[in-house]
């Protein structure tokens, strides 16, 4: 086994060695893995605080929502976790659902902690971010989403994966089971994961430094983006609103090279302001919202969209996420708070969990120089570097997808 | 008599317009405005007074009037949509095979090329007219009145044009947003040229067709279905707390390209 995942696939061809490009474009089709297959895919929402009161404004996140395919007979189930802001059913995760289900493979999507429907129905706490909490939240949902399917699904073992910010509470959740033993995950993937999170983040933000003429033109720049996606959609008839809606717009307009880490850098920022928003509504802590006011079904949002538009997850960080845990433990400190939002905080089990692997890119964005050590040093023989692909830029690489499949094979 | 059942008939089918307005009126009543716990609002973190500069651009801006209605109906289109039409919607995959769900859409394209014929008449394009004229002539005959679609395979293009946009075309303005049952996002011009357009297409329907009232019920459903099930959108399914204005914006520049096309 070892033997067969140690090789970094040496057939492995992926066209783009700018890791912008890669990230933005993806794989093309000539590259692709063959996804044809029609998965039965059910949407379904669950309480998991049933006694739980959401806000007027945010009455359709009431249940948490999912997705799920179960094959006909007995088979390996596969819980799938998406990366920052992305939807269980966003385009990542569905991508790795049909590759799962044409191999055989039951799969459970879920939603990021970091998206809003989970914030305002799933989240302990109400604040994402957190690697401890999210994961709890994770194991907590998993199990009430299992107590539900158990009766459908002949499931013979677990499994567990999860890209980007879905990876690295991937490292977590495998944490909690070796615990909690509730699934006893057979294996488990982590796809292009950072490595500590405040390091990613300030990668992120700083991406946005690349918007023409600077931060404060960011609402014409943005405008314009959804202007072309207008256009995107007109041409095509298909309002196809997922989490990544914004790198299509790269189909027709292909901007100049220096203007990707901009619409990177966007992209990511709708999802960080969807979620200090949400999280701001749900714990009135006064980051955007004034903590007195309550908003009403039909309340204008524009004003705390600009503003939340304007925020990167380092200011969450520091002026709501920091102040928060803080409140709740005076002896906590800023440092010591980026230092445990880390997988050196666990790296110890990670060293020693056989049943944990990697796939990464060398190129990989959201990683400083040196972090793709740390996959390799801890994980060793378990972690496959690639050396081109961006972020998840080669997830649907034919020999990426098979290698994929290869380590969930029983 | 048959001036009493047609004034019955006129009623029944103006008392649903009736109720919205008069459910217009109320929600447009009710306030956009939030609610302050105390004298004033507490200052946040990041306010917009501390963070954006009056004098940029912004994005996702417009006039929006009849927002307080907008969002009520945003509200009722996601309940019809969750409790009837998705449902009835995964029914009909459930009962028909593909080759009917097929046909049932050649069918109602074809038929709704009609409408793209007289609105490209009336925008004075020969090309819009003469294609979808042509697209209509091979579908409804070698095509069987449209449940097969030869004129694809053939080249001949598929445009979409409605009243609205021949309105558009004539230098009329959207007007404000406007949402409206179970149709989803409009404009009042929009609004106008869907109710120019249904009048008009059943009128030649019944006229070509003249179906008893099971038919017109069944035709109606099937449509319903059909146009829900080509729809890939789901109300609330972008994970944005913003997705009215994100949603108004695309739907506004949208049809600002539709006209100019």
């Amino acid at each position: 086994m070892a033997l067969l995942l140690g090789t970094p696939a040496s057939a492995y061809d992926y066209p783009f060695d700018d890791p912008f490009v890669a990230t933005v474009v993806g794989t093309p089709a000539d590259y692709q893995a063959d996804l044809d297959v029609r998965v039965p895919l059910k949407r379904r929402s669950i309480e998991i605080f049933p006694d739980r009161e959401v806000p007027d404004v945010f009455f359709y996140d009431k249940k948490l929502r999912y997705s799920y395919a179960l094959q006909k007979g007995p088979a390996p189930l596969v819980f799938l976790i998406a990366g920052t802001g992305g939807s269980h059913d966003g385009t990542s995760n569905r991508n790795i659902g049909k590759a799962l289900y044409k191999a055989g493979f039951h799969f459970v999507a879920l939603s990021s902690p970091t998206h809003s429907n989970f914030i305002v129905s799933a989240s302990s706490s109400h604040v994402p971010g957190h690697a401890f909490d999210d994961a709890a939240d994770l194991y907590r949902v998993m199990e009430t989403i299992w107590r539900k399917l158990e009766h459908k699904a002949e499931v013979t073992e677990f499994f567990l994966t999860g890209y980007s910010l879905g990876a690295f509470n991937t490292a977590f959740v495998m944490n909690i089971d070796q615990e909690r033993q509730a699934f006893r995950f057979k294996r488990a993937l982590m796809i292009n994961s950072p490595m500590r999170l405040y390091s990613s983040i300030s990668l992120l933000d700083r991406m946005l430094e690349n918007i023409p003429g600077g931060e404060d033109n960011f609402g014409a720049f943005y405008q314009q983006l959804i202007d072309r996606f207008a256009e995107v959609y007109t041409r095509s008839d298909e309002l196809n609103l997922s989490e990544d809606f914004l790198y299509k717009v790269y189909e027709i307009y292909q901007p100049p090279n220096e203007r990707l880490a901009a619409l990177i850098g966007t992209a990511f920022r709708l999802a960080a302001a969807n979620m200090a928003f949400t999280s701001d509504v749900m714990t009135d802590f006064g980051y955007i919202k004034p903590s007195n006011v309550r908003l009403r079904k039909n309340t204008d949002l524009a004003t705390y969209n600009h503003v939340a538009m304007r925020l990167g997850f380092t200011d969450f960080f520091h002026a709501y996420f920091y102040p928060y845990y803080k409140a709740r433990n005076p002896a906590l400190t800023r440092t010591s708070l980026i230092e445990e939002m880390s997988l050196a905080t666990i790296e110890d089990f990670l060293r020693n969990a056989d049943n944990i692997y990697v796939t990464h890119n060398a190129d990989d964005l959201i990683l400083e120089p040196g972090q793709i050590d740390f996959f390799r040093q801890v994980f060793g023989e378990r972690a496959t570097i690639y050396p081109n692909g961006g972020h998840l830029g080669n997830m649907t690489q034919r020999d990426y997808v098979a290698h994929m499949i290869e380590i969930f094979r029983p | 008599m048959s001036a009493a059942v047609s004034r019955r008939q006129v009623l029944r089918r103006t008392l649903p317009a009736l109720g919205l307005i008069i459910l217009g009126v109320l929600t447009g009543g009710c306030s956009t405005a939030p609610v302050v716990v105390g004298d004033e609002p507490e200052e946040p973190v990041f306010s917009a007074d501390r963070l954006i500069r009056p004098d940029v651009q912004q994005f996702d801006e417009m006039d929006d009037p009849f927002m307080a209605f907008n969002k009520t109906m945003y509200r009722f289109n996601y309940r019809v949509d969750k409790y009837v039409l998705l449902p009835l919607v995964i029914g009909y995959y459930k009962v028909t095979p593909s080759f009917f769900r097929a046909g049932v859409h050649n069918f109602f394209t074809n038929f709704f090329n009609i409408r793209t014929i007289y609105n490209s008449l009336l925008q004075g394009s020969g090309r819009k007219t003469l294609h979808t004229t042509g697209r209509f002539a091979v579908n409804t005959t070698i095509g069987l009145l449209g449940l097969f679609d030869p004129a694809t395979p053939m080249g001949i293009p598929q445009h979409r044009e409605d009243f609205g946009q021949t309105l558009g075309k004539w230098g009329v303005g959207a007007g404000p947003y406007l949402v409206l049952p179970l149709l989803g996002p409009s404009s009042v011009r929009d609004g106008i040229g869907t109710g120019v357009d249904w009048y008009v297409t059943t009128q030649i329907r019944d006229a070509i067709l003249d179906p008893d009232r099971t038919m017109q019920i069944i035709w109606s459903l099937l449509y319903a279905i059909d146009t829900r099930a080509h729809v890939k959108f789901l109300y609330y399914g972008t994970g944005s707390p913003f997705e009215y204005s994100l949603v108004r914006t695309l739907y506004t520049e949208k049809r600002r390209l539709d006209i100019e096309k």
